[in-house]
């Protein structure tokens, strides 16, 4: 673990400003993939009027929210109202404070973690700051003073605590073996063995059914399931403040997917490969960003494959299925890991 | 900068504490918990001990304070005015609060002066690390940590009791009309 009472302050806002710049750009990508994705699934030609294959469509979007009307109810309670959409990016933007994006670089007579925050519970770090994204949705909810928004709310909080704990316990399996919460030495251990996804194939499939759910995906939509709730949480919500919550679901898809990949697909690094220095970190980083890319097209594709849940087929899926299938998975890895084989 | 984060922070745990006894809407007062437990966990990293203070956003940020907010949703409480507070006046609530003040501020100031806590020296960073509170629990504390997770099941079920819905008798005769004539 890295000194984290004197960090470089330079270092610091240099590594910040690569990863929130990563995030931020992957949010307008991922608005055309999703459009364009749906589109190419449903066969039609989706937005490709704006420069080549509709690439401008997002910028028009970010104009057209900026220039509406932001409307507040008179009902609704509002500094709740207000604080809610700010909340919904926070927890995106913190949580790759912890992600590895590269191999310690040695340079300027120093050694640079590539990571924001070389702390040494990062697991865990990121666990908690992502657990804080449904007070957003919860806020939203309560704020418009709204039924829907209620209905919605009251459902974000159940569901994202219930799979919440199938997720974190399949995050607990990959931190047995490596028998430490630092994601650089997940990311090196992998270098050493094989990607995790092979030796703990079922955690990594209750990883990815709970990360749809925590990030309210389809098939896990019902916070604002738009054929009963009108649009769930967000229902009362205009302009910019919409926006915020679009751009939060987007954030908090990256934030996922990058921990995902560093857990289960090697992070940054390339098997049987070994960059060290500039080349080594520029190279990191872009097969960080190719591996989210892939996990983020996944989201995608399986947003418009799977039809919604019904409420009590997602209690039942999250509570009698991932959660024992995440105990289990825990118990045999550990006693794996006693025994040797991992 | 160290001092300025602290103030910073203990300043944000007393104020939203204030606010959480304070505040006439639970929503409100459950919304400054969360600032509460958010700060001390702050001072927690602070202090050396990063795994406690994760562990308090996780378990209680995460979890606990969500919990509240949501039976508070489901209740649908309205905020309650201060002359209809449970209590007789102001006077009493703060007299309760200058009680319990006193009573904490003695169990304190009685604990420190005690001789066996004189000798004890600060804590190391290797003895909060997460290998040794781990080696701990499982070894010299086993039995103890056994019987808080006992605790907690015994919570669960009785939770899971409390909440089970009792079958009534009348509740299923009302979908069965019974036939004309045919009284018992």
């Amino acid at each position: 673990m890295a000194d984290l009472a004197s960090p470089n302050l330079l270092d610091v806002a240099v590594k910040l400003a690569v990863m929130l710049g990563f995030v931020l750009t992957v949010v307008p990508v991922m608005v055309w993939v999703e459009r364009r994705g749906s589109a190419l699934i449903q066969d039609r030609p989706g937005p490709n009027r704006l420069g080549p294959f509709g690439l401008i469509q997002p910028l028009a979007d970010a104009l057209k929210f900026i220039f509406k009307e932001d409307v507040t109810p008179s009902a609704a309670d509002k500094p709740l109202y207000l604080l809610a959409p700010i909340l919904a990016l926070l927890p995106a933007f913190t949580t790759i404070v912890v992600i590895p994006f590269g191999p310690t670089l040695e340079a300027f007579g120093r050694s640079i973690p590539l990571v924001i925050a070389p702390a040494e519970t990062g697991v865990l770090m990121f666990l908690s700051l992502a657990s804080l994204g449904v007070y957003s949705l919860v806020l939203a909810g309560y704020g418009s003073n709204n039924k829907f928004s209620l209905l919605g709310a009251i459902r974000a909080s159940a569901q994202m605590i219930s799979y919440e704990l199938a997720l974190t316990l399949s995050v607990l399996a990959v931190v047995i073996p490596v028998s430490s919460f630092y994601l650089p030495d997940v990311v090196a251990y992998q270098q050493k063995h094989v990607w995790n996804v092979i030796p703990q194939i079922i955690g990594f499939v209750v990883f990815l059914i709970a990360s749809f759910a925590e990030t309210n995906r389809l098939p896990f939509d019902l916070p604002e399931a738009e054929s009963e709730l009108v649009a769930g949480f967000h229902t009362e919500y205009s302009a910019m403040r919409f926006a915020s919550f679009f751009m939060g679901e987007y954030a908090s898809m990256t934030a996922l997917s990058c921990l995902g990949v560093t857990l289960y697909f090697g992070g940054w690094s390339l098997p049987f490969v070994h960059l060290t220095g500039w080349i080594g970190a520029i190279v990191g980083l872009l097969v960080l960003v190719a591996k989210v890319g892939i996990a983020m097209a996944v989201f995608v594709w399986v947003r418009w494959t799977f039809p919604r849940f019904r409420y009590d087929q997602l209690m039942r899926l999250g509570w009698k299925v991932l959660l024992p299938l995440a105990i289990l998975n825990l118990l045999a890895v550990a006693a794996m890991t006693l025994a040797g084989w991992l | 900068m160290e001092t300025l984060t602290f103030l910073v922070f203990a300043a944000l745990a007393l104020g939203s504490a204030l606010v959480v006894v304070s505040h006439k809407n639970p929503v409100y007062s459950t919304i400054s918990l969360v600032v509460t437990l958010f700060s001390v966990a702050v001072l927690f990293v602070m202090l050396g001990a990063p795994f406690v203070g994760v562990l308090q956003v996780l378990i209680y940020t995460g979890a606990i304070v969500i919990l509240f907010l949501f039976v508070i949703m489901l209740l649908n409480l309205q905020p309650r005015s201060r002359d209809e507070s449970p209590f007789a006046g102001q006077g009493l609530q703060l007299a309760g609060a200058v009680i319990g003040g006193l009573i904490l501020w003695f169990l304190i100031f009685f604990a420190f002066s005690n001789s066996r806590f004189a000798a004890l020296k600060p804590l190391t960073a290797e003895m909060v690390s997460l290998k040794t509170l781990a080696r701990d629990l499982f070894t010299e504390y086993l039995l103890p940590f056994e019987i808080v997770g006992l605790l907690l099941l015994v919570a669960v079920i009785g939770a899971t009791v409390v909440a089970r819905k009792v079958p009534q008798a009348d509740s299923t005769v009302a979908y069965q009309k019974p036939p004309e004539g045919s009284e018992p």
